[in-house]
């Protein structure tokens, strides 16, 4: 019975959003903020913004100015919301109340309804649909952040729980000598140089195995298995065999790295057709010129799909290597001191900085893929 | 080597050439090969050992084959031999009872709780991510980003934080190390179901659309089915997963117990046999997870038509 109504009368997402927006802006403006008695008419700033607010946000379904300038509007006055939302709560720690919570959850509906506009727009050329594709999950990620700092300062949750972002980017900041050392320790040395030479020894084992059909009937299935097993249990015994600096470490990522590699290169190796290796042949080309014309180029997505994987698992096995015996440097040394000190704002900065490093290593593998495979349908869009 | 174990179609009269024109034959001789490799290495990795344990004995001109069968039977080799590795685990499974502290299915049974409780969250967790996805335009443009580089982040390296964390809250035993297994197995599952989701063509949709669907309708008889087989493939990938979320999610817990801890306290005491026990049974484990994924994706896609 539900279904059908809800087929014909469709739960409109932006209405919904908007009159949730007014309640709480009505809810806020009529209770206490701030313990033990602070209103929000004693910050008469904020209540006029969130005045505007609830109109800007309602203004849709009431029917004036449904047009851009009225959704630019709206995320103006929501960020600067926002922005009064986070001042005011770092001078009143922890004694946040019913109506600020009211207050925090209308801004991020309006965020939403923002957001929720800004998906429909209708632009013409295609930079700007690209801004706003990036803008939409941008817009995301910084509200998140902004809910994180109100939540943590407004609830006074105990820095040794979950610091608020600014704390961590206050860290961040006065210790960047040592994000530097622990850096260049895991990621430059031990990360960098396993990746390469897992991915290095996967690749050219892979064509060694392509080469020889029985290895290849024999080696795949294992390497499946081994790819679905908890490798980074080896770390133990690489720091055992290879000692506590960067080498075991770099060694627990070649081995990680190894198999994903082995696999999709094979399984890419395989990609190419029937009729484009008839059209090789034709053309009189022999085994080497087939592998570099035709096979590699397309094995290459399937090869770049490993990269991608690897650059995620080679940092992790790096990391968790360093729990198991590391010299006084290192981000997973730092990491698991750090919590034994109960400094977790430190915890969280190199966990900022491995994000980062993460996120970079593997938007650098994207956009050289990008490059190498222009060809493919996922590229061209 | 090709041409021993690669006879031509001609070539009948070999007997093996049945046997090895499948996969059966080559997994088993590269499994054997890598077990010959294991052997070799062991008894190379632990000669110098062994060399110094003669010189302190004061023996000199020990047989060859005595002196192979002494690295393959040291008390802490740097690598142990296949068979010690298989005695040790035989010892701590079969021969230790189930609630002594030794035993190895008492290890396992702890990490596997984890594992499971963990997997369960994230499949859910994947599963309500996907729909929401495939619904919502908002969701789609600006989660489905954060989804992708949220596995970017080195998770396993918040993993000790978050269970010191949680532990000092007040909440200990299982739920910590489930939550790291589920952030490792939420992603594989949302990023397939969002893709099986997607996954009809659009003239079928187009047909519920002429039935006058609505769009649970359309959600359970059409797309629901559809994502099946992806999300059996990813959950696959998932289980893998969080078992590793589950093993690195003991490690910081001060070894108390599972096979994390027991790798651990293996390397601290140098046991390197232990380590190796712990590896293979999680390694056993890791497989006959996946395996059981498997049968039951056969049994449903039987069911439900789709076998391939």
């Amino acid at each position: 019975m539900t279904t059908t109504a809800v087929s014909k009368r469709r739960i409109d997402m932006p209405a919904v959003l908007a009159w949730f927006v007014v309640a709480m802006v009505v809810v806020g403006l009529f209770s206490r903020i701030f313990q033990p008695d602070l209103g929000v008419m004693d910050i008469p700033r904020l209540a006029i913004c969130l005045a505007i607010l609830a109109i800007a946000g309602v203004r849709y379904e009431l029917g004036f100015m449904r047009n851009w300038v009225g959704d630019l509007i709206l995320g103006l006055v929501t960020a600067i919301s926002a922005w009064l939302l986070v001042t005011t709560v770092s001078n009143h720690q922890g004694d946040a109340a019913l109506g600020f919570w009211a207050l925090t959850a209308a801004t991020w509906a309006a965020s939403w309804l923002f957001v929720e506009r800004l998906a429909i727009w209708k632009t013409r050329s295609p930079l700007s649909t690209r801004i706003i594709n990036l803008a939409i999950p941008a817009l995301f990620g910084i509200s998140i952040l902004v809910l994180w700092e109100i939540i943590v300062t407004g609830a006074g949750v105990p820095k040794v729980l979950l610091p608020a972002p600014s704390e961590i980017g206050v860290r961040l900041a006065t210790s960047v000598p040592i994000l530097w050392a622990d850096f260049q320790q895991t990621f430059m040395k031990a990360v960098l140089a396993g990746y390469a030479i897992g991915c290095g020894s996967a690749f050219v084992a892979a064509i060694l195995v392509d080469r020889v059909p029985f290895l290849r009937r024999g080696l795949l299935p294992v390497g499946n298995l081994v790819s679905a097993l908890p490798i980074i249990g080896v770390a133990p015994i690489m720091v055992m065999w290879f000692g506590f600096d960067w080498p075991s470490k770099a060694a627990v990522v070649v081995i990680m790295t190894f198999f994903p590699m082995l696999v999709n290169t094979v399984a890419g190796l395989a990609a190419s057709d029937a009729m484009q290796r008839d059209l090789m042949r034709t053309y009189a080309s022999n085994y080497w010129q087939t592998l570099f014309k035709l096979r590699l180029p397309m094995a290459m997505p399937f090869i770049f799909n490993a990269l991608k994987i690897n650059s995620t698992l080679a940092l992790i096995g790096a990391i968790v290597a360093e729990f198991f015996g590391t010299p006084i440097v290192g981000m997973g040394f730092r990491i698991s001191t750090e919590v034994g000190r109960m400094n977790v704002d430190m915890v969280w900065a190199e966990i900022a900085v491995a994000a980062l490093a993460g996120s970079l290593f593997y938007g650098i593998i994207a956009l050289i893929e990008r490059a190498v495979t222009f060809w493919h349908p996922s590229v061209r869009g | 080597m090709t041409d021993t174990t690669l006879p031509s179609p001609r070539n009948n009269l070999n007997p093996f050439a049945g046997l090895m024109s499948g996969t059966v034959g080559p997994v088993t001789v590269v499994v054997l090969s890598i077990l010959a490799i294991w052997y070799i290495s062991a008894a190379v990795l632990n000669t110098p050992f062994q060399q110094e344990m003669y010189e302190r004995a004061g023996q000199e001109h020990v047989q060859f084959t005595r002196f192979i069968a002494d690295t393959w039977a040291q008390e802490r080799p740097v690598l142990p031999a296949p068979h010690q590795v298989i005695v040790e685990i035989w010892n701590t499974t079969v021969e230790k009872k189930i609630t002594s502290k030794r035993s190895l299915i008492y290890h396992s049974s702890i990490t596997l709780s984890s594992t499971l409780l963990g997997f369960l969250i994230g499949t859910s967790l994947g599963i309500l991510l996907a729909v929401g996805i495939v619904h919502s335009r908002v969701l789609d443009k600006s989660l489905m980003p954060w989804i992708i580089s949220s596995q970017t982040i080195p998770i396993l390296a918040i993993a000790p934080m978050i269970i010191v964390v949680l532990n000092a809250v007040g909440i200990s035993g299982l739920l910590p190390k489930a939550m790291i297994s589920t952030y490792l197995s939420f992603f594989p599952v949302a990023v397939g179901m969002v893709k099986g989701l997607r996954s009809p063509e659009i003239i079928h949709m187009d047909l519920m659309h002429t039935y006058s669907a609505s769009r649970f309708q359309a959600f359970w008889k059409l797309r629901l089915p559809y994502a099946v087989p992806f999300l059996f493939t990813s959950m696959k990938i998932g289980m893998a997963a969080s078992l590793v979320g589950a093993i690195v999610g003991e490690l910081p817990t001060g070894a108390v117990a599972g096979l994390g801890a027991r790798l651990l306290a293996g390397s601290y005491y140098g046991q390197t046999i232990q380590i190796w026990s712990a590896l293979i049974v999680a390694a056993f484990l890791a497989g006959s997870l996946v395996a059981l994924i498997g049968i039951l994706e056969k049994i449903a896609l039987k069911r439900m038509g789709m076998a391939r």
